[in-house]
């Protein structure tokens, strides 16, 4: 777990259940304040159907200590931009079951919109930059690893689609 | 030994696939930048499939194709990232 002195930032990257939401209560009850009227919980969580394909499991892979101090990153950068009292933001890396959870985000604000913007915007911001890799395996047996040139489209070519 | 440097390569997710390994190493000229080293990594029986616009992070943290690379340097290539 990654955290400075006086911290109002707690983000991690595990192969462990991120399931319990509980534990994110207690930690943003640890490093928030009573000054925080609102508390927004997300979870991200591994979804049968994509782009009209049924998975039957998923495999992320992370560089692991880049992930680390990335998400440290993404949730600072937050608490700068928007006015919010606390953060606790967690990945899983490894392999994950329909239904797990793959990510969560509690944020603690004096209100409710700031809240919503900051956990928004760190989702967002996750997608983009933290190095996590997702690999789909589907029920017809194949896997892809999202994101990259479908095997169709030949691997050779490179170049613009991978942006 | 001066004008060389040796650095640390890590493919994750399809481009390890495709590049049937993890890690390797690249031997370059001193005051190569990263354009050079994707550059040879994509050269002549290489890793022809690899973007020439790939992002690319040195010691942990995203870098643009002109930074310059140093002897002992960790540089790893990045896919399109899909966390979340």
């Amino acid at each position: 777990m990654s955290q400075r002195p006086d911290d109002r930032v707690r983000t991690w990257i595990t192969r462990e259940t991120l399931d319990d939401f509980a534990r994110f209560e207690d930690i943003v009850g640890e490093v928030g304040s009573v000054e925080d009227g609102a508390l927004l919980f997300f979870q991200g969580r591994v979804r049968r159907t994509n782009r009209g394909r049924q998975v039957s499991r998923l495999t992320y892979e992370a560089y692991g200590e880049m992930a680390e101090g990335e998400l440290s990153a993404i949730c600072h950068e937050a608490l700068e931009q928007f006015d919010v009292g606390s953060i606790a933001a967690a990945h899983r890396v490894g392999d994950l079951a329909l239904g797990e959870v793959s990510v969560a985000i509690a944020v603690t604000s004096a209100h409710r919109d700031d809240g919503y913007r900051a956990s928004r915007w760190i989702i967002e911001t996750i997608k983009v930059r933290l190095p996590i890799w997702k690999h789909e395996h589907y029920e017809d047996g194949e896997s892809h690893w999202v994101g990259a040139p479908t095997p169709e489209a030949g691997a050779s070519t490179g170049g613009s689609r991978f942006g | 030994m001066t004008d060389r440097i040796s650095v640390r390569t890590l493919f994750f997710g399809v481009y390890g696939e495709l590049a049937a390994r993890r890690e390797g190493s690249a031997e370059l000229a001193a005051d190569s930048t990263v354009a050079d080293l994707v550059d040879s990594l994509r050269g002549p029986g290489g890793l022809d499939w690899l973007p020439e616009s790939v992002v690319v992070a040195v010691n942990q943290s995203y870098a643009e194709a002109g930074t310059t690379l140093s002897d002992g340097d960790e540089v790893a290539l990045i896919p399109p990232v899909a966390g979340g």
